[in-house]
């Protein structure tokens, strides 16, 4: 069956929360139901059918062209099906997810997998600040699930992670993996400065070192693990590129020492 | 005793009688097959029979290194107890006193299953708080710190109670050796069959017992009525020509392997001949009335 597309008309004149447009929401509806959908702005309610042209289709499959970085939180909350998006996003996609595939193909602004419990986001260009990070007030960021940005991310990517695994083809920002309470984040290229900042456990590999490491992070030496090897079986089968830095002996630097020091970074043995 | 006549083999009109147990896997990895092959010969050693040994262990099979999940060589062992919480028991001693201490090594479950029994859970207090857990494609692991790097353990392996002890073939020949030919190749052609483990010495077991004893104390003792030597001084069941009896003990995580296995030992043994091999093939059982498991012989020829 062919999937639900959503053409946007235009660029809209405000910010559009697209969190109703997600396959469980949207199961058993019908054409017109959904195009009289009320998406919230930051300056009143549209109706999907006044800002997407429509083609109906299987709403387990649900395409949206033509997006633009004023469309926020794409895939909030989905359980399953899938999600794809032809242009960039705003702030939020794929926040509280817990099943399904989202795939962006463009970049995504902030907090891009914010809090997210399952499933995979697929961010094929480069993604915001906060990667999977808490909003104000949450005591955790990403719960589960798997993200993959083939691009660049901003600073601060997996920040307060608990569990879960994101994988960055590209750079990272500062104080990747920040605060981490657990989970995996593997950045193929060079991280910014400061990266596991006061991350309490989990793992951070990073295949070409960063800027600078927190002097709280003690070297353990270089080791060939078991661990390393589970981990790149699973990180090939999302990305054979990122996997490649886990299949030579690794240094283990423990920490970050300034709180709790059970988290640990992979990084070149150079 | 009635008996069908194969290709020159006498095989007993009678059957195995087995028994219900609770049986648990894990896979056993470490830098080489011959490291990986020493932990499970260490943590399946001393683990013949619930009798003495608290379970039953042994080798199922070797694993390629593209079937073990840290892509090293490894291999499959299963474990036979009479209690979930003895085989529980059972498990954290050996995999914690024979695996963990085998350079190298690492353990994963066996098993699938919605009842588990601890394995990493529990083993990871060795890592006195420096333990780390992980979660990897849905599995949970335990990282503990070893003096050659790590020992990743998962947390928990399955259990199964549809498991089947006791599964048996008694081999009687002419000569003590020809009747060892043969029973050693029963046991190859029993290795090719999945989730079924011979716990005996090699697979096989020259003291066969029966229930009780003349002493009160003693629970098992020698199955007279197969011992050549007692031939005329008790009712045997052996007939002129045999010299020697061998047995080779099945445990299969299903009845179905445990048949299998019978099935594979028995054609193994009649292809051998009675000339080199084995002339008579029997099974032990306790007349039908103890254990719910029958596996017939006549139901298992070739």
């Amino acid at each position: 069956m062919k999937p639900l597309i959503l053409t946007l008309r235009a660029r809209p004149d405000h910010r559009l929360d697209l969190s109703p447009l997600v396959p469980h929401l949207l199961a058993g509806k019908t054409s017109a139901a959904i195009e009289k959908i009320a998406l919230q702005t930051t300056h009143g309610c549209v109706a999907v059918g006044d800002v997407f042209r429509m083609r109906m289709g299987d709403t387990q499959q649900v395409r949206i062209e033509g997006a633009c970085d004023r469309l926020d939180l794409v895939g909030h909350g989905m359980t399953d099906g899938d999600i794809a998006v032809e242009g960039d996003v705003g702030s939020q996609a794929g926040r509280l997810m817990s099943g399904g595939r989202l795939t962006i193909n463009g970049s995504v602004g902030p907090f891009a997998g914010s809090g997210m419990a399952g499933g995979h986001l697929d961010i094929i260009r480069s993604a915001g600040d906060r990667l999977g990070g808490p909003l104000a007030g949450e005591m955790a960021g990403m719960r589960g699930g798997v993200v993959t940005v083939r691009g660049d991310v901003g600073d601060r990517a997996g920040d307060r992670m608990r569990r879960g695994t994101i994988i960055v083809e590209g750079k990272a920002g500062r104080h990747a993996g920040s605060r981490m309470i657990a989970g995996t984040l593997l950045v193929r290229r060079v991280a910014g400065a400061l990266p596991g900042y006061l991350m309490r456990r989990g793992t951070l590999v990073l295949g070409e070192g960063c800027d600078g490491f927190s002097p709280t992070f003690v070297d353990c030496g270089v080791h060939d693990l078991v661990a390393t090897r589970l981990l790149e079986s699973f990180v090939k089968a999302y990305s054979a590129r990122a996997a490649s830095i886990l299949r030579r002996p690794l240094r283990r630097l423990a920490g970050d020492m300034a709180v709790l020091g059970k988290g640990e970074i992979f990084c070149s043995p150079d | 005793m009635h008996h069908v006549t194969v290709k020159g083999v006498r095989v007993d009109d009678t059957f195995a009688e087995a028994f219900g147990m609770r049986a648990t896997a894990v896979i056993i990895t470490a830098d080489t097959m011959q490291w990986a092959h020493q932990a499970a010969v260490t943590m399946t050693g001393f683990g013949t029979s619930v009798i003495g040994c608290g379970c039953e262990a042994g080798i199922d099979r070797e694993l390629d290194p593209k079937e073990t999940p840290d892509g090293r060589p490894g291999l499959r062992v299963l474990l036979f107890a009479v209690s979930t919480s003895e085989l529980q028991k059972q498990l954290l001693g050996r995999v914690g006193q024979c695996v963990l201490t085998s350079p190298g090594s690492a353990c994963y479950a066996g098993l699938t299953g919605e009842e588990r029994l601890k394995l990493g859970s529990a083993l990871r207090y060795f890592g006195d708080g420096w333990q780390v857990s992980k979660r990897v494609a849905g599995r949970h692991y335990w990282r503990v710190p070893v003096m050659d790097g790590e020992f990743v353990c998962e947390a928990a392996t399955g259990l199964t109670k549809q498991a089947v002890g006791g599964g048996n073939l008694l081999i009687m020949g002419r000569s003590a050796r020809a009747t060892l030919v043969a029973a050693e190749a029963a046991v190859k052609a029993i290795h090719c069959v999945p989730d079924a483990i011979m716990p005996f010495p090699g697979g096989i077991a020259r003291s066969g017992s029966k229930v009780g004893s003349k002493y009160k104390t003693v629970k098992a003792s020698t199955n007279d009525a197969y011992c050549p030597t007692l031939r005329g001084a008790v009712n045997t069941a052996l007939d002129p020509d045999v010299a020697s009896v061998l047995e080779i003990v099945i445990d299969g995580l299903t009845p179905d392997a445990v048949g299998q296995a019978m099935r594979a030992g028995i054609a193994a043994i009649i292809k051998l001949g009675p000339s080199r091999g084995a002339m008579r093939i029997g099974a032990g059982n306790y007349g039908g009335s103890l254990g719910p498991h029958h596996f017939h012989l006549k139901a298992l020829l070739p």
